[in-house]
C-alpha cells in the first residue's frame, strides 16, 4: 500500500517540478516580455498614425529550409515591430510546405523553387487564392577543393557532361589537357530545391550520374569536395562564402565569359543561368482577412533584401521589391 | 570392458587435446578482444565528448537558455525549444505511463496465454522497431488532421507516447513477470482479488522496473526529431507555449536546424545545444538508477 502511495507521490512530484520549471520560466519570460514592450510601446507610439490599434494572432510559416534563415531573421526582426504576434517558422521542405499550404493549414509556405503545376492544381481545388513573392537570390555556386589547379572556368555544356550519367568519367574526357583522374561529384539530396534547379537548368532531360555522392547536409558536402583535388560539388552561395580557404568556386561560362559567383554578378543577374530565385507564397485570404499578416508580408518586403544579405543570401534588384509590393497591396486590397 | 574403454578414450583425448599453452593464449586472446571492444566504443563515446564540450562551451552561459533563437549565433539560445521539450514531456509521460504500464497488467495478470494474445504480444514487440517517422506519420494523420489539434503541444506529446509505448510495455511486462509467483500466490490464499493482488503485491514489487523502463523511454523520446518534424512542429519559435494547443519546437530539431547552417559558429551553438541535452538525459537516467537502488532495497 505504502508502495503505491510511493509512486503516485513520486509522479506528482515529477510532474510538479516540470510545472514548476515552466512556471518559473514563464515569469522570467514576462519580465523579458515586459522589458522588450517598453520600447515596443515606444516605437508603435512613434508610428501610432498608420496603425490601427496593437496586433496580435498567430501567422502560420512553413516550407523550404533553403529560405528559412531569411524567414527567421524577418520573424525575429518582426517581435520588435508587433511584440504580440507570433510567427513561428516552420522547416517542412519546399515540398512538404506546399502540402501544407495546399490543405489551407499555412499562411506563407517558403520555396526555394517555383511553384509546380500539380500543386496549382491542388490550389485551385481547394480553392485557394495566393501570390509569389520572390524575396531573394541564391547563387548556386559550382565548387572544387582549394587544391585543385587545373580548373579554371566551365562552360554550361561542360558542366552537363560531368553532372548527366554515361558521359564523362574522367576530367580529360571534359577538356583536353585536364588530368585523366576520376571525377567525384558531390550533389545536394534529390528532394531538395537546389537539385531541382540543377537538373533543370543543367541536367535538362538526363538522370544525375549514378557514382554522385548525394547528402541533404550540404556541409557534408563541402567536406567532400574540400578533400579531394578531382572532387566537384554545387550548393547555395553562402555555404562557399563561409568556406572560401578551403574552396575554389568555379566560374561559369554561359556563352558571354566565365562569370564568378558574387553579390554583384547574381544580384545582377550575370552569374547565369546558377542564379536562383528563393520564394514565398502567401494566401490573399490571410492577407485580407488577417491583418497581421499584411503588416509582416509588407514589414517582411522592405526588410527581405537586407535580411537576405545577412544570412549569406543575396538581395534582389530594388525593382523586383517594388513589383511585390504592388502585388501585396493589389491583393490585399484597400 | 567399460572402464577399459573410458580409460582409452581419456588417454586418446589427452592427447588430441592441444598443447596447455595455446588454450591459455586463446583466453587471453579473446579477453582482449572484449577489452578492445569495450575500449573502442569508450574511446568513441569520449572523442564525441570532448569535441562537442570543446566545440559547445563558448556558448554555454545564462544567456543561451534564457534566449530565444536568432541569426546571429551570439544571441542565439534555445529557450524556446528547452521549454517546449519540457511541456511535450509532461504531456507525454503520464499518457505513456498510464496507458503503457495498464496494458502490460492486463498482458501480465488478466489474459490467458492464447493465440489472440500472443498476436498481440508480437505486435507489441513489432512496434518497438518501427522506425519513428512511421508515428511521425500516423502523428500527423490522427492527431493533427483527424482530430485538429494542430501542430500543438499536444498532438507533438501524443505522437510521442505512441512511439515509445511499445517500449513502456515490453519493460514493465518484463518487470511484472519477475515478481515471484508465490507472493502472488499467498495473497490469492489469504482471500484477496485479482486487483487487490495487483495494486498491493505485484505493482508495488515491480515498480523499480517498471519506472526505469518509463524513463529510459522518455529519454528516448526527448532525442526524437523525425516524428515532430513530420507533424510540423516548428523550427523558429520566438515565444513559449502556453498552453497545450500552442505551436512549438524541442531541443532537437533546433540543435539539427543550426548543425545545417552554413555558418561555423552556428555548429558551435548546436554544440552548445547538444551539450544541454546531454546534460538533461544524463540528470534523467541518474534519476532512473536513483529510484531503482532506492525501491529495491526497500523490497
Amino acid at each position: 500500500m505504502k508502495k503505491v502511495w510511493m509512486v503516485s507521490a513520486l509522479a506528482a512530484v515529477m510532474t510538479f517540478t516540470a510545472a514548476c520549471g515552466e512556471s518559473e520560466t514563464d515569469s522570467e519570460t514576462n519580465a523579458q516580455g515586459n522589458g522588450g514592450e517598453q520600447t515596443e510601446s515606444d516605437a508603435e507610439e512613434n508610428n501610432a498614425s498608420d496603425d490601427e490599434g496593437i496586433l496580435s494572432g498567430e501567422i502560420a510559416i512553413d516550407g523550404s529550409s533553403t529560405v528559412f534563415p531569411i524567414m527567421e531573421a524577418v520573424s525575429e526582426e518582426y517581435r520588435m515591430e508587433a511584440p504580440d504576434v507570433q510567427a513561428p517558422v516552420g522547416v517542412s521542405g519546399s515540398g512538404g510546405g506546399f502540402e501544407k499550404f495546399i490543405n489551407g493549414e499555412t499562411d506563407l509556405s517558403n520555396a526555394s523553387r517555383p511553384i509546380k503545376e500539380e500543386e496549382k492544381k491542388g490550389l485551385e481545388e481547394n480553392g485557394i487564392d495566393y501570390i509569389e513573392l520572390p524575396l531573394a537570390y541564391d547563387g548556386i555556386s559550382v565548387v572544387v577543393s582549394e587544391e585543385n589547379d587545373f580548373v579554371d572556368y566551365l562552360t554550361v555544356e561542360e558542366l552537363q557532361k560531368i553532372w548527366t550519367d554515361g558521359q564523362a568519367e574522367t576530367w580529360s574526357d571534359v577538356r583536353e589537357g585536364w588530368p585523366d583522374e576520376p571525377i567525384e561529384r558531390f550533389s545536394p539530396g534529390t528532394d531538395s530545391g537546389t537539385f531541382d534547379y540543377w537538373s533543370e537548368v543543367i541536367l535538362e532531360e538526363g538522370d544525375i550520374s549514378k557514382d554522385a555522392q548525394l547528402s541533404e547536409d550540404d556541409n557534408v558536402l563541402v567536406n567532400g569536395v574540400m578533400n579531394s583535388p578531382h572532387a566537384i560539388g554545387y550548393f547555395g552561395y553562402a555555404y562557399y562564402a563561409e568556406n572560401r580557404d578551403t574552396l575554389k568556386a568555379v566560374p561559369v561560362d554561359n556563352g558571354d565569359g566565365p562569370v564568378k559567383p558574387t553579390p554583384e554578378t547574381i544580384n545582377d543577374g550575370t552569374y547565369e543561368p546558377l542564379s536562383r530565385p528563393l520564394f514565398t507564397y502567401v494566401k490573399t485570404k490571410s492577407l485580407q482577412e488577417k491583418p497581421q499578416v499584411r503588416d509582416y508580408v509588407e514589414f517582411m518586403n522592405t526588410v527581405a533584401g537586407d535580411l537576405a544579405l545577412e544570412v549569406g543570401y543575396i538581395n534582389l534588384p530594388d525593382e523586383q521589391y517594388e513589383k511585390n509590393k504592388k502585388m501585396i497591396e493589389e491583393a490585399a486590397g484597400k | 570392458m567399460l572402464t577399459e574403454t573410458t580409460e582409452r578414450n581419456y588417454a586418446e583425448s589427452v592427447k588430441s587435446r592441444p598443447s596447455f599453452s595455446w588454450r591459455i593464449v586463446k583466453n587471453k586472446g579473446f579477453k582482449g578482444l572484449f577489452v578492445g571492444a569495450t575500449a573502442f566504443s569508450l574511446l568513441m563515446l569520449l572523442v564525441l565528448l570532448t569535441r562537442i564540450i570543446t566545440q559547445g562551451y563558448v556558448y554555454i552561459d545564462w544567456d543561451f537558455l534564457t534566449s530565444f533563437p536568432s541569426r546571429k549565433a551570439e544571441e542565439a539560445g534555445i529557450f524556446s525549444a528547452f521549454i517546449g521539450t519540457i511541456w511535450m514531456m509532461t504531456v507525454t509521460a503520464p499518457v505513456s505511463f498510464l496507458i503503457g504500464v495498464g496494458t502490460a497488467i492486463y498482458l501480465e495478470e488478466y489474459t490467458k496465454k492464447n493465440w489472440f494474445t500472443s498476436l498481440i504480444q508480437m505486435n507489441i514487440s513489432n512496434l518497438a522497431g518501427v522506425p519513428s517517422i512511421v508515428f511521425g506519420l500516423l502523428g500527423l494523420t490522427i492527431f493533427v488532421r483527424e482530430m485538429a489539434l494542430g501542430r500543438s503541444v499536444l498532438a507533438g506529446g501524443l505522437t510521442m507516447a505512441l512511439l515509445i509505448l511499445p517500449i513502456i510495455v515490453v519493460a514493465s511486462q518484463e518487470a511484472i513477470r519477475a515478481v515471484p509467483g508465490e507472493l502472488k500466490s499467498a495473497s490469492f490464499a489469504m482471500g484477496a482479488t485479482k486487483w487487490q493482488t495487483t495494486y498491493r503485491i505485484v505493482l508495488p514489487a515491480a515498480l523499480p522496473g517498471i519506472l526505469t523502463g518509463n524513463i529510459l523511454a522518455l529519454s528516448r523520446a526527448i532525442g526524437e526529431t523525425a516524428p515532430l518534424i513530420m507533424i510540423g512542429a516548428l523550427t523558429y519559435v520566438a515565444f513559449l507555449p502556453e498552453g497545450l494547443l500552442s505551436s512549438f519546437t524541442v531541443m532537437p530539431i533546433q540543435i539539427f536546424n543550426w548543425t545545417g547552417r552554413p555558418q561555423e559558429e552556428f555548429h558551435q551553438v548546436a554544440a552548445s545545444g547538444i551539450i544541454i541535452l546531454l546534460v538533461m538525459l544524463l540528470i534523467m537516467n541518474a534519476v532512473a538508477v536513483w529510484i531503482r537502488n532506492k525501491f529495491q532495497k526497500r523490497l
